[in-house]
């Protein structure tokens, strides 16, 4: 999927650095800050094959928060070949951009607000052209599962409840802007509570459509569906985010989907982030 | 099948005596064939323009295809995340199917191609799906219609079988998805209709689960722990407390047939479905092609249906309930039907009467016989007169001037330290006997209400009340006896049947 690439993204990569990052303030700009992840291991509700119950995860970088319309203007900006007017539809469908004000203006209003309808397409492009990608599914889930103070708050009660209460508000109301939620165990804003967001390896979250057909996992495709075991209500809340990426393809948008950047660590590892205590 | 063997039967019978034409009854009562079932539910391909459903939001139900034929037909259902009150100031996000809960009723006829458009509005959070009950395939259309939100599947199936279905929504966590709201009714038609009635009606039960409590207001999310643990906080018709009453009740006239198409969505509870006051004449229960006639109470399941049926005689407010009654009156399992039309009294008369009734009354009474046998042998004592004027006064008098003669201020006058009482023994007595009606003084107190004479109290037991009451609570006075009302008696003219 991913070699798809515009052939001017290639071109354009080394054009978006990460100032912000320089500077070493919470100033959103041209790109979030990463916070850095420590490497460890944790129960996923979609082990990696069959028997295996925890998943290993090499350390990364993680955007403290989603990527916000402003930040994805000036994308759009560097590369109209992903304006709203020009973009094939095989890589974003009609709805892509279209709560912008035109096809390279945003409202006012929007600027820190989380970018959504786009495409993963889209988003996968935006994060090449910083030189990121989008986390894994693994990834995000190992971010997602901390608490504000523990790496796994799954079994915690409050926890659940209200991730649950998120989905629970219609999406009729208006987004919030990016950076306002309490940052978790690691550092990171905004994984519950704002938005959906695209994951690296959409096409291995086809989960079955159909999640009752428990006895017949055909895959993660091979071990998914057989793993969203019902009993463990912990895993509703994570679930329902499985189900909905697993109902969009990869040129799908919606008012609801947006998406951060993930990073290998490089060699250098200048902005480690100290995990809070 | 067994029919055709019994006319063969008689077919080798008639070269032989000629056949009787009185065929025993319960020979022919016995021949009953089934439907077919899905075997038999395929009339062939559609036949003319495809048709587009008339979909219809509860309470109303679509009209009868009155179709002789197989069709085409399209049903277009939005799915929407609203914001709707489950009581009067609680909201809930319900998910729905067209808008409400439950969701839109569907009318189709067996043998009919349904060709279904699930659309996914893009205001929705999440994904949805549809698994219809009446649907012959995987996942009853569930794989084939997992919509993002801002996206529409398409899947066509036949209608193979008959009766009326559940659908719902089917995309993880199931649970969540029904508990909130995404169940609805769809009726296959058998293909020959169904006898017509003067009303029918959508009626679908559900339990909800919510953080706060029962009619705490404000807006309520979701209660995962609740759901699981099947504790709901309330159990509804139609999505709300309030969906079937008031100016929202159900309405019908007196000699209508109504059918009443009852579905529970669940996600967890069972229906003991009850309409308080009628009886239903039958019953399809299940939702399947029998019918039970005479029946009180169905048993709707979860994820099931059934379509009863009921004559209406008598004017007046029938309730719909879930007969595990505290889901009725504690949890908003209530529903009203008003039936409007001239009263019937030979059918139901309503109240004639509201008398006082003493359980046990032999076991109470027994001082009241001890003392009408001492008081023949001459030797009643004020103590046995004042234990019996005790049992009498219990259900005769305390009903007004309650157990502890207090009576009920600015209601009915006291007896206890009563100066109106006290300073008059004889007065007592003619007010026991003739009734008191206008204002008097009691203690400083005006009373202005009606005691009914109480002339059907014998002498002996008017005595013995009056002790009673002139020697409990505090009062200190004397003793009466028969012969005193007995003279009172006589000496006043009373209407015959006054008393009481």
């Amino acid at each position: 999927m991913r070699s798809i690439a515009l052939p001017s993204i290639a071109a354009s990569l080394l054009l978006l650095g990460s100032p912000a990052e320089a500077a070493g303030t919470h100033v959103v700009s041209d790109a979030p800050l990463q916070i850095t992840i420590p490497a460890g291991e944790f129960a996923s509700v979609l082990p990696p094959a069959p028997g295996v119950k925890t998943v290993r995860v090499a350390a990364f970088r993680l955007d403290h928060t989603p990527v916000t319309n402003e930040q994805f203007a000036r994308f759009v900006a560097r590369h109209p070949e992903w304006r709203r007017d020009r973009v094939p539809r095989v890589f974003a469908d009609d709805g892509y951009l279209s709560h912008w004000k035109s096809a390279t203006e945003i409202e006012p209003g929007q600027r820190n607000q989380p970018v959504v309808h786009v495409s993963w397409f889209a988003a996968s492009a935006y994060c090449e052209a910083r030189g990121a990608r989008l986390p894994t599914w693994h990834e995000w889930e190992y971010v997602a599962a901390a608490s504000a103070t523990e790496p796994d708050g799954r079994k915690d009660e409050q926890w659940r409840q209200n991730i649950l209460a998120w989905y629970s508000k219609s999406a009729r109301q208006p987004l919030p802007v990016v950076g306002k939620t309490p940052v978790n165990y690691y550092g990171v804003h905004d994984l519950h509570g704002v938005v959906w967001e695209w994951v690296d390896d959409l096409s291995a979250m086809l989960v079955s459509n159909d999640n009752r057909q428990q006895s017949e996992p055909d895959t993660l495709r091979y071990c998914g569906p057989g793993a969203l075991s019902m009993e463990e209500k912990e895993n509703y809340a994570t679930l329902m985010r499985i189900a909905m990426l697993s109902s969009m393809q990869a040129n799908y948008t919606s008012k609801t989907m947006g998406f951060r950047c993930a990073s290998d660590l490089g060699p250098k590892q200048e902005r480690i982030h100290e995990p809070l205590r | 099948m067994k029919r055709s063997l019994v006319l063969l039967a008689c077919a080798a019978a008639l070269g032989v005596s000629g056949c009787t034409k009185d065929v025993t009854p319960q020979i022919v009562q016995v021949a009953e064939a089934d439907t077919g079932g899905s075997r038999r539910g395929d009339f062939g391909p559609p036949v003319g323009e495809p048709i587009r459903a008339v979909l219809t939001s509860p309470p109303h139900v679509p009209p009868p295809t009155n179709r002789n034929y197989p069709a085409r037909v399209i049903v277009e259902l939005e799915v929407t995340e609203v914001d709707m009150e489950i009581y009067e100031g609680v909201t809930y996000t319900f998910w729905t199917f067209g808008g409400t809960v439950p969701g839109s009723f569907i009318r189709v006829r067996q043998g009919d191609t349904v060709e279904f458009h699930l659309k996914n509005h893009p205001d929705s959070k999440m994904p949805h799906n549809i698994d219809l009950h009446g649907v012959t395939g995987p996942g009853g259309g569930a794989a084939s219609s997992f919509t993002a939100p801002g996206h529409k599947s398409t899947f066509t199936f036949k209608a193979l079988n008959q009766g009326l279905y559940v659908y719902h929504c089917a995309t993880a966590p199931v649970g969540m998805h029904v508990a909130n709201g995404m169940y609805g009714l769809i009726l296959v038609e058998p293909p020959e209709g169904l006898r017509p009635v003067d009303r029918e009606f959508y009626v679908m039960q559900g339990d909800f689960y919510t953080v706060g409590k029962y009619r705490e207001k404000g807006h309520q999310p979701f209660d995962m722990q609740k759901a699981i643990d099947e504790h709901p906080t309330y159990v509804v018709f139609n999505g709300a407390e309030t969906a079937l009453t008031g100016p929202k009740a159900l309405k019908a006239k007196t000699n209508e047939t109504i059918r009443m198409y009852v579905g529970n969505g669940g996600p967890n509870l069972v229906s003991s479905f009850h309409v308080i006051g009628e009886i239903f004449d039958k019953v399809q229960y299940e939702g399947g092609t029998r019918y039970q006639e005479n029946v009180q109470t169905t048993l709707i399941p979860a994820g099931g249906a059934a379509i009863v049926e009921f004559h209406t005689e008598v004017p007046g407010t029938y309730v719909l309930v879930d007969h595990s009654i505290f889901r009725a009156f504690n949890k908003g399992a209530l529903a009203m039907l008003e039936v409007e039309g001239t009263q019937v009294p030979e059918i139901f008369s309503g109240k004639l009467q509201d008398e006082v009734y003493i359980g046990d009354k032999v076991a109470n009474l027994a001082p009241v016989s001890a003392a009408v046998q001492a008081s023949a042998q001459g030797k009643l004592t004020v103590a046995q007169q004042i234990e019996a004027g005790s049992a009498l006064y219990k259900g005769t008098c305390s009903v007004c001037h309650q157990d502890d003669g207090a009576g009920l201020q600015n209601v009915f006058p006291p007896l206890a330290k009563s100066d109106y009482l006290m300073s008059d023994p004889q007065r007592a007595i003619e007010v026991v006997l003739n009734g008191l009606s206008g204002p008097v003084t009691v203690n400083g107190s005006t009373y202005n209400s009606v005691m009914p004479p109480m002339s059907q109290l014998n002498d002996d037991e008017v005595a013995n009340i009056l002790t009673y009451a002139l020697n409990s609570w505090g009062n200190k006075g004397p003793a009466i006896t028969a012969e005193q009302v007995a003279k009172v008696r006589a000496t006043t003219k009373r209407s015959v049947g006054a008393a009481h």
